[in-house]
């Protein structure tokens, strides 16, 4: 109870951002229309590809003789581009679409 | 100061990932909102290769060949892979690349725990590996979501391209119950002792192996509700790497697309009308079987009709609507569509499109495959427009939609899909039906609008119906 209690307090800000992501992320699309659901997913898909941020760290933290490390890290930075990249594109193309008929 | 100014660049880019999400949801916004996030994860990746500090050893990032290297072939084949990807398939590649975010989350974890079992292996005292025990529950978690997301998204692609069949066996929920205990038991003992490297293995293959029998025996109908799911986890997969590197853009990046995407996976099931833990269970996929036993052959009669007197049909109506279903989408007919409702139209027959909100793989797919075709917009119906309109049609043409039109989703309360709103395409005149055979559609169950006496089959692939429908339809 009490390692909990300090764990909170330890990272408080942490969990301050946590719980107004959550009402942030719900609240901001809460009206969307469904015609929106597939390109909304899509972007949404292409925003978690910041994970690509850790993959650039493990990366350049890694020593250079450790070729797990590297080849491991290689490769996350690389599917983590995808992500992100193909994400993007992806949402634009969907949406162009939508644009063009007005 | 170039900390301060990288701390800058996260704030400005959480601001875009926020912004982004609710231009996003507004039609008139949309594509702006996903270039603005877009601007927002250039800046904050520029910025981590650029300003990153090691916060304990305040060195900068290095290997940048390795990370400009990794960055350049997987921006190629992204981008080669979206621009190239047709519309049809739009849903599979959605889950691709939602599948690349959790291995990167996974492989994140799997580095990190191999830099720190070096480290315990010079120190392994009390104090020093409990200090860490926090840091090794976030390895894990992120390891245990990110491999789920990643083997369960790479299914869902298989099964939208017809790679992957379904499958589901007696005991499959308990079998992969036991599997997730299993790797979250490991992961506790890994905490307590993170000594035992070998654990990292076995939770990162049985949480493989959870991913691909979860979404196994989920019908592929139910495939949308399962990206947007994956979405959110590997979502949450990205905030573990926030924790872990204390990093606040990927934080909020991660649990913004968390929640996001799971109130978008409950709005999809809303608009099919059933729960979150119905989709998951597979009550599709449990009682396709028994339903499959008992309707094996068609029941009752239908009628066929031919292209030319279909076309006669259609010409000589007053108005038409073209319920437009997954078939449309994998015979890549929504050009030929739109030209038989040029030709339609010549002929002084008003034409509209009903859409159905899960019509297709994706809510909103048939919206964004009639735009491909420069359908216009005013022509597309939602479900309770079109409802109203039924009454006053003399020809509805249904193009490879079929669980959407099943009145059993009115009449039978025993049917899987009782309760969902469905197209009342019955209440129009003639009813006009096109698909490739009898055989029932994703969600396995009989339709017997088929067999109503105002209704006509019309066999074959969408294209080439529609090609001839166009020609017959001139020559009238």
């Amino acid at each position: 109870m009490e390692n909990i209690l300090t764990f909170i307090s330890a990272n408080q800000q942490i969990i301050y951002i946590v719980i107004l992501m959550i009402f942030v992320g719900i609240e901001v699309i809460g009206r969307v229309p469904s015609v929106l659901h597939t390109p909304l997913m899509s972007g949404a898909n292409a925003i978690h590809g910041v994970v690509i941020i850790g993959a650039i760290i493990v990366m350049g933290k890694a020593e250079t003789d450790n070729y797990l490390a590297l080849g491991l890290g290689f490769l996350a930075v690389i599917l983590g581009t995808l992500n992100v990249v193909g994400g993007f594109v992806v949402t634009d193309r969907m949406l162009e679409m939508f644009k063009k008929k007005k | 100061m170039e900390f301060n100014i990288l701390t800058l660049c996260y704030l400005v880019a959480s601001v875009t990932f926020i912004l982004g999400l609710k231009m996003l949801s507004n039609p008139a916004s949309a594509r702006k909102g996903n270039l603005v996030a877009a601007f927002g994860m250039t800046l904050a990746i520029s910025g981590t290769i650029f300003l990153y500090r090691n916060s304990e050893t305040g060195e900068h990032l290095h290997n940048y060949g390795w990370i400009f290297g990794g960055l350049l072939i997987g921006g190629i084949i992204g981008t080669l892979a979206a621009k190239k990807v047709k519309m049809t398939a739009m849903p599979e590649m959605v889950s691709l690349f939602n599948g690349m975010g959790g291995a990167c989350a996974a492989l994140i974890s799997l580095v990190e725990f191999n830099h720190l079992s070096k480290e315990f292996a010079i120190n392994n005292s009390h104090e020093f590996v409990a200090a860490h025990q926090p840091t090794i529950l976030i390895i894990v978690l992120g390891l245990i979501i990110g491999s789920v997301s990643f083997s369960g998204s790479m299914i869902a692609w298989g099964k939208l391209n017809g790679k992957v069949k379904d499958l589901s066996f007696a005991g499959q929920n308990i079998l992969n119950m036991i599997f997730l205990l299993i790797a979250l038991g490991a992961g506790i003992w890994l905490v307590i002792d993170p000594t035992q490297g070998y654990l990292l293995y076995l939770i990162l293959t049985l949480s493989l192996l959870y991913g691909v029998l979860f979404v196994m025996p989920i019908g592929g109908a139910d495939m949308p509700v399962v990206i947007s799911l994956l979405n959110s986890f590997t979502g949450v997969a990205a905030a573990f790497g926030g924790f872990l590197y204390d990093n606040k853009v990927m934080l909020t990046g991660g649990i913004l697309v968390g929640a996001a995407g799971t109130l978008l996976t409950i709005l999809m099931c809303k608009a099919m009308n059933r729960s979150l833990v119905n989709v998951l269970v597979g009550s599709f996929g449990g009682s396709k079987n028994a339903i499959g036993g008992t309707a094996a052959g068609p029941q009752g009669n239908y009628k066929e009709i031919s292209v030319s007197d279909a076309a006669m049909v259609m010409a000589y109506a007053n108005k038409v609507i073209i319920v437009p279903g997954y078939g449309l989408a994998v015979a890549q007919a929504q050009h030929v569509c739109h030209e038989l409702e040029k030709i339609l139209n010549e002929k002084g027959v008003e034409v509209v499109y009903a859409i159905h909100p899960v019509a297709g793989r994706m809510p909103g797919h048939m919206n964004v495959l009639l735009a491909e075709a420069d359908v216009a917009y005013e022509k597309l119906e939602e479900m309770e427009q079109a409802n109203e309109e039924f009454k006053t049609t003399d020809v509805v043409l249904i193009l490879g939609a079929n669980d959407v039109v099943n009145p059993a989703a009115k009449t039978d309360p025993a049917s899987p899909i009782y309760g969902m709103p469905i197209l009342e395409v019955e209440q129009a005149k003639t009813v006009i039906v096109n698909k490739r055979s009898m055989k029932p559609g994703y969600a396995g169950i009989e339709n017997d609008l088929f067999f109503q006496p105002k209704t006509s089959m019309l066999f074959g692939d969408a294209k080439k119906v529609l090609q001839d429908l166009c020609a017959e339809v001139k020559a009238v």
